[in-house]
């Protein structure tokens, strides 16, 4: 039952996840990327982890998203005017990057084709992760906030608007 | 302080509604509760009667010129004695707007505002209404106005025979 | 297999109940507003249909299916086809995680009066309650008008900047219940009710709600006299009546949840549990009502600077002081 249910979302996953790169349509990609999110975040229920299944919805189908829709709606970008297809400058570097990725994954199959380290069935309670977060990882937290900060705070300093000249004279 | 008003100010209009909440509504619900319209109101129009039992207009088209929306109309005729009088009269409610122009107009109180403001009716053509709908019997607002007693040619007393009126001025004398 | 079957049996019941009962209150909740704005503002309300106007919803829902199910030229026709869908969906679905009384005990067994009884229930909630913009939003877009673009685009800003601090009013909640599962959350009230211990968190709470719901002191997304009804401007017939439906059952929703988190959910004496909490949902619903009637609408600058610089650095506030205090106590 959980393996065939497995299969389906992975099934849906791979297939919104196609289409949102094809489609050309922005909003319409948008919204096939959030159907592969809602299908991994089943998958991360099936897994036995809750927790992440949950935050995968509140945090990127529900904020992220939207937030990519409202740019997407602010700038009015319209389908028709999308440049022509990219030259090899541009994928290059990507296929580069991607076909090492695939080349690793590839030799860790073949180092051990039978899997045989499976990861066993767990279930990650919510005071578990709580727990691991503020406890046995602590300072990565803490670090990762103090870089979230002072980004925002770059982006802030970036952004903000200058005072004009003639307001000093 | 600021921060005190704009809290109050954010409570008190709960306790308002609050209270009308448990107050009685001044709706009027219409067909079954009906409101005694003051008796200038203007609505339905008739024709009235002077307190001899006559008919008052005099088919002069003063209403017909007066009305905005050109909602009167009549044929004018006159009787053996010289008296005229509307040989049809036609008042078309569908075109109305109850401006109460027609009135004012009228030298004889003929045509008079009622209050009576039911007057909707499924088919349109029966709210042309015809003289025979609507001359009132009864003489309206000025009970003892008769026209012929003040002036115009002797239908009551002979012609400048009226208190407040003038003999016919001779038009060949010189005198004023 | 059998234990199975009767399991499944009874969630399909408990599903057909609440869906049921979801609905019929929703359909009543819409004359129930009707009728206390009307009184609010010295008129009767719809009183004509029926006695009293009772028969009011059935006519409105004939009146919606019969009406033309208007598609503007130009729009986009599947995604204006499902987004009213979406939004009575993602309403109708946060029933699944609250409890509505305490489990019963029937024939040896015990039945959990609750369909779901998810251990994430919180988060569900929240989940739900994020992925409900998509309905507004998606709507919106598709309609290509400009003011249903403006309705969406402002909807968007509001949810996403109040449901941190619906998030943040929580905090405190979960903090005293220890656990994220609503079920626990109203058994950790039994005593006495949140209210009571997280007074700043319920007032967080019920002005977030009222943002994330689009209710009137913060219903930009379709303020009528300045953008026509925003994202459902160009919705007609039934496809509206979803949209309003999927407020109204929004409106219950908040009511479930501020009794779950805040009112102590079933909690309460002499009255069977069920009753205690339809009667503080409908309460809440009956707050709700009051502010749309008693309240204007602020400025949209307004409500974002309220929501970033007033309601989030206070629920931050709360959950620090919350925290501090529990930790004082437990020594």
């Amino acid at each position: 039952m959980a393996s065939l249910l497995f299969y389906i979302l992975g099934f849906i996953m791979l297939t919104a996840t196609l289409l949102c790169i094809t489609r050309r349509n922005p909003v319409h990609a948008v919204i096939y990327l959030v159907v592969g999110f809602f299908a991994l975040a089943l998958m991360f229920y099936l897994l036995g982890a809750p927790l992440v299944a949950a935050w995968e919805v509140i945090v990127y189908a529900g904020a992220i998203m939207v937030l990519f829709l409202f740019i997407i709606m602010m700038l009015g970008l319209a389908p028709q005017e999308l440049p022509e297809g990219p030259n090899w400058h541009r994928w290059g570097p990507l296929v580069l990057l991607s076909s090492s990725l695939m080349a690793c994954t590839l030799l860790l199959i073949f180092q051990d084709p039978a899997a045989t380290e499976i990861i066993g069935t767990y279930y990650l309670a919510p005071q578990e992760l709580g727990e691991a977060l503020f406890g046995r990882y602590a300072l990565a937290v803490e670090v990762v906030s103090f870089q979230l900060l002072f980004a925002s705070i770059g982006a802030y300093m970036l952004g903000r608007s200058l005072p004009k000249e003639d307001d000093e004279s | 302080m600021n921060l005190w008003r704009d809290i109050k100010g954010t409570f008190q209009p709960f306790w308002i509604t609050l209270g009308y909440l448990f107050k009685k509504p001044v709706t009027i619900q219409y067909p079954e509760e009906k409101r005694i319209p003051p008796p200038r109101y203007r609505a339905r129009i008739v024709l009235t009667r002077d307190p001899d039992g006559n008919e008052r207009c005099v088919a002069c088209h003063l209403c017909s010129a007066a009305c905005p929306v050109d909602c009167i109309s009549m044929q004018a005729a006159e009787d053996e004695h010289g008296r005229r009088y509307a040989a049809w009269f036609r008042l078309n409610f569908s075109r109305c707007i109850f401006c109460g122009l027609c009135t004012e107009a009228c030298p004889t109180m003929a045509i008079q505002t009622t209050p009576d403001y039911e007057i909707c009716n499924r088919n349109i053509l029966k709210l042309v209404h015809e003289k025979e709908d609507l001359l009132v019997d009864g003489c309206g607002k000025d009970e003892t106005y008769n026209f012929y007693e003040h002036s115009g040619i002797g239908v009551v007393n002979e012609r400048g025979g009226n208190e407040d009126e003038y003999g016919p001025v001779d038009p060949k004398s010189l005198m004023p | 297999m059998n234990d199975l079957l009767i399991t499944l049996l009874l969630i399909l019941v408990k599903l057909g109940l609440i869906f049921g009962v979801v609905l019929g209150m929703a359909a009543y909740l819409v004359l129930a507003e009707r009728k206390i704005l009307g009184r609010m503002q010295l008129r009767y309300g719809p009183n004509r249909v029926g006695p009293g106007g009772m028969i009011q919803p059935m006519c409105d829902v004939i009146k919606l299916i019969t009406k033309e199910d208007f598609i503007p030229d130009r729009a986009d026709k599947w995604v204006f086809l499902f987004a009213p869908g979406l939004t009575a969906l993602t309403a109708l679905l946060s029933f699944a995680v609250v409890p509505f009384a305490p489990p019963l005990h029937l024939f040896g067994r015990e039945i959990p009066m609750v369909v779901c009884d998810l251990n994430v229930g919180v988060l569900y909630i929240f989940g739900l309650s994020s992925l409900a913009v998509y309905g507004v939003v998606l709507g919106g877009w598709a309609s290509n008008s400009k003011y249903s673009l403006i309705g969406a685009v402002r909807s968007m800003a509001q949810l996403i900047s109040y449901e941190l601090a619906l998030g943040l009013a929580l905090v405190p909640v979960i903090m005293t219940a220890k656990s994220f599962s609503l079920t626990e959350i109203v058994m950790s009230q039994a005593d006495w009710p949140n209210l009571l211990r997280h007074p700043l968190a319920f007032i967080i709470f019920m002005i977030a709600v009222a943002a994330e719901s689009k209710r009137t002191p913060f219903d930009m997304p379709e303020a009528e006299n300045e953008i026509v009804g925003g994202f459902h401007t160009e919705y007609s017939g039934m496809r509206f009546g979803l949209f309003f439906v999927g407020e109204y059952i929004s409106l219950i929703v908040i009511g479930a949840m501020t009794t779950v988190f805040f009112l102590g959910g079933w909690h309460g004496p002499f009255l069977p549990p069920v009753v205690w909490f339809v009667m503080k949902v409908l309460f809440v619903a009956f707050l709700f009502i009051w502010a749309r009637g008693s309240m204007p609408r602020p400025r949209y600058d307004q409500l974002m600077h309220f929501g970033w610089k007033v309601l989030l650095p206070l629920g931050l506030v709360n959950v620090v002081i919350t925290g501090a205090v529990l930790v004082a106590l437990n020594g």
